[in-house]
């Protein structure tokens, strides 16, 4: 090391003071924004569940009688149950996901195509989405046509009008919809696996199926913890397929507690209980992220 | 691998199978678009729309104000697009590039927004912007959505790659930091920044909730949230309202057919090992 450095305040180079600054000021509009629309709200919409707010009068304290009240609101258990029901696409996602991601990670002719056919209900807009598959699952849509020529169904089903069928028949449309984007994630997985692992197993005289089992599955292990999280988080979450598809109905079978979190505050602006429902739901969905986490934690942790 | 041509063609019908599920929902679309007779439902349904026509394109196009949510959306990706690539690349490129106090917490902070509860957000944002007299404006469609952390994770994982001489060229010629940013940085890391661009104009243009929470006026909807007005008024036309709807998936699968090899390997280059 020649000379030392001349320091400046806090012990830093006059160098360094001034990379120090250029640094901040790059991430400047980044982080305002982040701070004003991402951090803010986080720390003042947790606030706000304790508070009463319409929007025209000044807020007024009430401490947690929003919570107090929740525990006695009908619609907040109906909202949950259907919130939580609807984790039942989860597994069922990634499942097809995986099966699809291998099915194409083949080096055919024309495979290109394949992927891309997959992908495309991934970048078709959930309004089109939703309107198309209301079509389909009409009583006299197609869908009924099918399964009946198929010897599957005896007699048309309203598969959205159905108390019962609703919510599976919206959970049918979300895995349309993201099957694609969860075989990227796993194509991306299975590309990272070295075919060595999987050409030592075959040496070996393991069957196909038990080289994807003990092999390449294990290997999987973080993209399946990553895929399964994003998609637990999202099916807790869901709102737009249903408000597009179903409005909440029949008979609230398809009501969520974003629905619920959407009616109160966009609605009816009661703001403030609206955000104690957000906080309850947002208490779930790190209860879920933790006990997703916790299933798989013997594998590593790749964020994407 | 042993390869039986029989094999092979089981293969591509499975594959076929597959695609048919994913696609027959968009094909069905166009099918109904195109048609002027014949039922959308009912027992056998028509599937090919014999004889094709324009009309209801032409329906949607002139009685619906759809021209207008084209424009809207149009306007609305081509900011958003913008200001994400100038404030993310901004951004990526100190905590690519740079060593300075705090780096390890912004890194952290970053990280946090990926889990933290976004719902919870936009209440609050919606509050913020009522306060800010923005409800009803694209600024305020914008703001909230104007950087992305994941398109700031791919930028920096470019900006890695960029070689050390470079940069070190440009310091010895006397270059400031915003010069190497501008001039050495950004031109090598064009692909990331198309894929970068790519995502966020799909996204904004199929953005649906966050414009329909902010906009009360229906000039000022974008397609999505138009397209959904329209289907309620239009509930008795549903060729129209299919054409509708294909005019605006359109223009995103032919920009995705294009740029799939940018996409898909966009969508796992933000990754942060």
């Amino acid at each position: 090391m020649g000379a030392r450095p001349v320091t400046g305040p806090f012990g830093l180079s006059h160098r360094r003071w001034r990379a120090t600054i250029a640094a901040y000021l790059f991430m400047f509009p980044a982080l305002a924004l982040l701070g004003a629309f991402t951090f803010y709200p986080v720390a003042f919409g947790t606030a706000l569940s304790l508070f009463k707010y319409d929007v025209i009068s000044p807020p007024r304290f009430v401490g947690f009688e929003h919570f107090r009240s929740l525990w006695n609101d009908r619609y907040f258990w109906i909202a949950l149950g259907n919130s939580v029901k609807f984790l039942l696409v989860v597994p069922v996602l990634q499942i097809c996901s995986i099966g699809l991601a291998v099915a194409v990670n083949v080096p055919l002719r024309g495979i290109r195509w394949f992927r891309a056919a997959y992908y495309l209900p991934v970048i078709t807009s959930v309004v089109v989405a939703g309107l198309m598959w209301r079509w389909l699952l009409e009583q006299d849509g197609v869908l009924n046509f099918v399964l009946m020529k198929a010897g599957l169904l005896h007699r048309p089903i309203s598969w959205l009008g159905n108390p019962d069928l609703a919510l599976y028949a919206v959970m049918f449309v979300t895995l349309w919809k993201g099957l694609g984007y969860y075989m990227v994630i796993y194509l991306a997985g299975l590309q990272g696996v070295s075919p060595e692992f999987e050409e030592a197993a075959v040496a070996d005289g393991a069957s196909r199926w038990q080289v994807f089992r003990l092999v390449t599955l294990p290997l999987l292990r973080p993209s399946v913890l990553l895929a399964t999280t994003i998609s637990a988080i999202a099916a807790l979450k869901v709102f737009e397929e249903v408000y597009i598809m179903t409005g909440g109905g029949p008979m609230l079978r398809t009501y969520t507690m974003f629905f619920y979190i959407f009616d109160k505050g966009f609605q009816r602006l009661d703001l403030g209980y609206a955000a104690a429902l957000a906080v309850v739901l947002a208490a779930a969905v790190m209860l879920l992220s933790g006990v997703i986490f916790r299933i798989f934690r013997q594998g590593g942790w790749t964020y994407y | 691998m042993r390869r039986a041509p029989g094999a092979q063609a089981l293969r591509y019908a499975g594959l076929l199978a597959l695609a048919l599920f994913t696609t027959f929902p968009l094909l069905w679309l166009i099918s109904i678009a195109l048609r002027t007779t014949g039922s959308v439902f009912g027992f056998p349904p028509q599937i090919l729309p014999w004889p094709p026509s324009l009309a209801n394109f032409a329906v949607v196009w002139s009685t619906m104000p759809l021209p207008r949510f084209f424009l809207n959306t149009i306007v609305l990706c081509g900011i958003a697009v913008t200001l994400n690539l100038l404030f993310c690349s901004m951004a990526a490129y100190p905590l690519a590039r740079m060593e300075f106090p705090g780096r390890k917490l912004v890194f952290a902070l970053l990280l946090s927004t990926l889990m933290l509860p976004g719902h919870v957000g936009l209440i609050v944002n919606f509050v913020t912007l009522l306060r800010l007299r923005l409800i009803d404006t694209y600024a305020g469609v914008l703001l909230p959505g104007a950087v992305s952390v994941f398109g700031i994770f791919l930028l920096r994982q470019a900006f890695l790659t960029v070689p050390m001489e470079l940069e070190d060229a440009a310091r010895i010629d006397g270059a400031s930091e915003w010069t190497i940013w501008w001039r050495v940085m950004l031109p090598v890391i064009t692909p990331a920044l198309a894929a970068l661009a790519l995502f966020e104009f799909v996204a904004v243009w199929n953005s649906f909730l966050w414009p329909l929470i902010v906009l009360k006026s229906p000039e000022k909807y974008p397609l999505a949230v138009g397209l959904l007005y329209l289907s309620g008024l239009f509930a008795h036309n549903t060729r129209a309202v299919a054409a509708g709807a294909v005019l605006m998936t359109v223009p995103m699968i032919v920009v995705f057919l294009f740029t799939q090899r940018f996409f898909m390997r966009g969508l796992t280059m933000g990754a942060v090992r």
